[in-house]
């Protein structure tokens, strides 16, 4: 178990070596930050002692090789562009992120499961091909159509939430939250809406059709057979078994929430770490851009091993067969 | 329906009149309390005076800190912490400044010509960001408490168009917290300026959040008379659509950048008024007219025949750009240079209507009757519409058999490409902070050397002019110096060193009881904004 472990944490640093070697060997293409960091009365020298001054003339991977260096030791360099500790700007946003990310997570788990469990059960009913068709335009039409739609709607036309930011803040130690305040209240429903409907959707046609199939298997007619309630049935029984693959997609996804929440945090200058990446790309604010990535690849390898444990704790039948392999 | 608009102004209107009342009772002289929610597209980068050149940083560090003078909304210069200023009578390489008296920064203590000499030292710093604009300092002396010399290296008759945005700090503040020198990033610590400031300025900051919201308060012991705006929130918002809606739900009271193709829509919103003014800005064409071979056209460079500069100009609808691209908003032109500085020149930025079957003589005389191919590169991040008016020029090239491929990249590849001489024929925008002629002559026009000719791409050399250009500099009889630039601008005129397109305008959107001017350097200051 323990050398299981062991070898699954080389692998994910190994992994996060890589990503950040991509990314350093993409920089060069990106642009050249002394272009935006300088005025333009700049003479030619001063841009070339400011390049000279930051390492940019340096080959990549002796750029990259300090970059790694200096990150070991936690110090990932000032901003480009704001001037600031990138260590500190990123922990300062990642709050904003985090909360927008697990309020659409859930919103899109709950709603998914429930809609999906309905849609499962009428599958013939009226509501459940309006679910369908509405759903269908969920996955189809762009975030960013999405939330400048709920914007005009909800925050021009009725007026009822706001259009931008994340309104008033409190911040609790080092994480500042929205969620203590009505203004923050307000202001995170339409960015947690336009993130979470594709989620939803996904999970919604993940557990309609598992439930479908459940729902045909031998033990649910047995089940039937018995004489347990609908309601046993479908929810002691069916559902039960239709959530092992939903979790675990759903723990993905919240990966990719966090991370592709760009987007959404752009449309709605939400003050995450996306937007921080997003304007740092276009100011090519490397060591913003650089810490961003490995932060993101972090997040995926954390999230991938805990999967992997977790499969080895929740499925009897791996360690059933470990530890037949092993006799 | 009652739209929560007129509720919050309904209840501004409300507040304001027990304001008012509260300050009848009390004898203030402050007519009411108005907050002012200014939003646009990018927020200042730092709050240190020297260290990024950028327009959004200075435009809002003006509402915090001072600079000697101050450019008033037609172009002029005013009067802000020098009262006074000339050349010294004796000596043409001095600068005299008269300080205004009596001015104390925001921690209480006294403005003198000393804090005017420390502020000088920090700007020609290493890693100053604006040293460029202070190439010609020698060093800096103050005279009395209030008279500072600044020596330069020769005589500099309009060194002082540099100063505009040149912010006085307060020398014991700068050395209490150890920032003799502007952001140094190699070091890679942050400066206590990034986020603290002191300044002589019309408000002070309260509070900053990066790119989510900066908030700054009425200086109540400012020099000169109260502003109607007594808080400022400037709130970033990156995205076009977005900062619209911000506008229309009442969310935010100004709007600074409204994107080109929701003008219209504003103005005709009841409640919300769009003022448009000109923008120091043009934007021209510039190709290589001096290399034996083109990069994307290897062995051969059309651009060297007078013939394919002209028929290229003749081909240039300017005004079906300004109304389709631009709906209207651009003030097409020739003469690359913005209609407020010196040197502009009404008969030399006339344009003609396009010719295409001219131009196409032209081309055959050229000895391109079949045209030729080449590429033409644009940002697409940086000016309004930049990349579609690439686009429009692309087909309008194309009926005279230039076949321009367009190459449309971020300003960050875009720009070092230009100044590294890696581009053929690319788009650029312009702006002129000093106001005069010189500085287009300085970048644009001066073969590359002696520190001039840094955006020089057309690679445009011509010693004569270059011995013209450098007189500039140093010449002190106004008049003299003004038939100097007149000349230069006909030489380029005739060589056709730019393909001019038009000016930039700006547009401002904020509610209609907002009196607001179009400042030429969209540098908007809220001490001249006034309610209805």
């Amino acid at each position: 178990m323990i050398a299981y472990i062991l070898r699954r944490i080389v692998q994910s640093v190994l992994v996060m070596l890589v990503v950040a070697l991509v990314s350093f060997s993409l920089f060069r293409f990106v642009g050249d930050p002394v272009a935006t960091m300088m005025g333009q009365e700049a003479s030619q020298a001063d841009r070339e002692a400011l390049r000279d001054r930051l390492g940019l003339n340096d080959p990549v991977i002796v750029q990259f090789a300090g970059f790694i260096a200096r990150a070991a030791q936690g110090d990932f360099g000032i901003s480009y562009r704001l001037q600031q500790p990138v260590m500190e700007l990123i922990l300062s946003r990642l709050p904003a992120t985090l909360e927008l990310a697990l309020i659409s997570g859930t919103l899109a788990f709950v709603l998914g499961v429930g809609f999906g469990v309905y849609t499962a059960l009428n599958r013939r009913g009226l509501l459940s091909g309006a679910i369908m068709t509405v759903s269908l335009i969920g996955v189809s039409l762009p975030t960013f159509l999405i939330g400048i739609l709920l914007i005009w709607i909800f925050a021009v036309e009725l007026q009822w939430l706001p259009s931008f930011g994340r309104g008033e803040t409190v911040d609790l130690g080092p994480w500042r939250t929205g969620l203590l305040t009505e203004s923050g209240r307000a202001s995170i429903v339409l960015p947690a809406i336009t993130l979470g409907l594709y989620q939803m959707t996904l999970i919604m046609r993940l557990v309609r059709a598992e439930m479908l199939e459940v729902l045909r298997s031998d033990y649910i007619k047995f089940a039937r057979a018995r004489g347990l309630s609908d309601r046993a049935v479908h929810f002691g029984h069916a559902l039960k078994n239709t959530l092992v693959p939903v979790i675990t997609i759903t723990g993905l996804q919240l990966g990719s929430i966090i991370a592709f929440a760009i987007i959404t945090e752009t449309v709605f200058q939400w003050p995450g770490v996306g937007a921080l990446f997003i304007n740092s790309v276009q100011f090519v604010d490397i060591p913003v851009m650089a810490a961003y990535l490995m932060l993101i690849a972090l997040i995926f390898v954390v999230i991938n091993l805990v999967v992997d444990l977790l499969y080895y704790a929740v499925d009897p039948r791996l360690r059933v067969d470990r530890t037949a392999a092993q006799h | 329906m009652t739209r929560p608009f007129n509720r919050s102004a309904m209840r501004r209107v409300a507040a304001s009149l027990m304001l008012s009342a509260a300050v009848l009772g009390t004898g203030l002289t402050a007519a009411s309390a108005e907050t002012l929610r200014w939003a646009r597209v990018g927020d200042a980068l730092t709050l240190d005076p020297h260290s990024a050149n950028e327009g959004p940083t200075s435009t809002l560090l003006h509402h915090v800190y001072e600079t000697l003078v101050r450019r008033n909304t037609d172009g002029s210069l005013a009067p802000r912490l020098a009262t006074e200023w000339f050349i010294h009578p004796d000596d043409p390489t001095v600068w005299v400044f008269k300080l205004r008296e009596g001015v104390k920064f925001h921690d209480g203590a006294d403005f003198t010509a000393e804090d005017v000499v420390a502020s000088v030292t920090r700007v020609t710093s290493e890693t100053s960001d604006f040293k460029g604009l202070h190439t010609a300092v020698a060093g800096a002396e103050a005279v009395d408490d209030y008279t500072v010399h600044i020596k330069l290296n020769g005589p500099s008759p309009l060194y002082v168009q540099n100063l505009t945005n040149f912010f006085i700090m307060d020398k014991g503040w700068i050395e209490a917290n150890g920032v003799q020198t502007p952001q140094d990033f190699k070091a890679g610590e942050e400066k206590f300026t990034v986020r603290n400031t002191n300044g002589t300025g019309p408000y002070t900051l309260v509070s900053r959040d990066p790119e989510v919201r900066t908030v700054l308060a009425l200086n109540p012991n400012h020099w000169d008379a109260t502003p109607a705006v007594t808080e400022i929130i400037y709130t970033p918002i990156k995205e076009a659509a977005t900062r619209v809606a911000a506008l229309l739900s009442g969310e935010v009271d100004f709007v600074q950048d409204v994107p080109v193709q929701d003008i219209e829509r504003l103005s005709n919103t009841a409640g919300i008024a769009v003022s448009t003014g000109a923008e120091n800005r043009t934007i021209f064409f510039s190709y290589d007219m001096s290399s034996d071979s083109l990069i994307s056209l290897p062995g051969d460079n059309p651009f060297k025949k007078p013939q394919v500069r002209e028929a290229m100009a003749l081909a240039l609808d300017r005004d079906a750009i300004r109304q389709v691209v631009m709906r209207g908003q651009s003030v097409p032109g020739a003469q690359n240079v913005p209609p407020f500085v010196n040197g502009h020149d009404a008969a030399l930025d006339a344009y003609g209507a396009p010719d295409y079957d001219r131009a196409k003589a032209l081309m055959t005389e050229a000895g391109y009757p079949d045209g030729f191919s080449v590429d033409l590169n644009c940002p697409n991040d940086r000016y309004i519409n930049d990349e579609a008016i690439c686009q429009a020029y692309v087909g309008m090239l194309g009926r005279i058999g230039i076949k321009a491929n367009l190459v449309s990249q971020s300003r960050t590849i875009h720009f070092p490409a230009i100044q590294n001489g890696q581009v053929d024929f690319y788009l650029l925008g312009w702006g002129v902070p000093t106001f005069d002629s010189q500085y287009v002559f300085d970048f644009l026009v001066h073969s590359p050397a002696d520190g001039r000719g840094g955006w020089n791409g057309s690679r445009y050399s011509n010693p004569e002019l270059d011995a013209k250009i450098a007189s500039l500099a140093t010449e002190t009889d106004l008049a003299k110096r003004d038939a100097t630039i007149a000349e230069i601008w006909k030489t380029i005129q005739e060589d056709r060193v730019f393909l001019m397109v038009h000016n930039q305008l700006l547009a401002y959107a904020a509610k209609d009881n907002i009196n607001i001017a179009v400042h030429p350097e969209n540098q908007p200051s809220m001490t001249t904004v006034t309610f209805k």
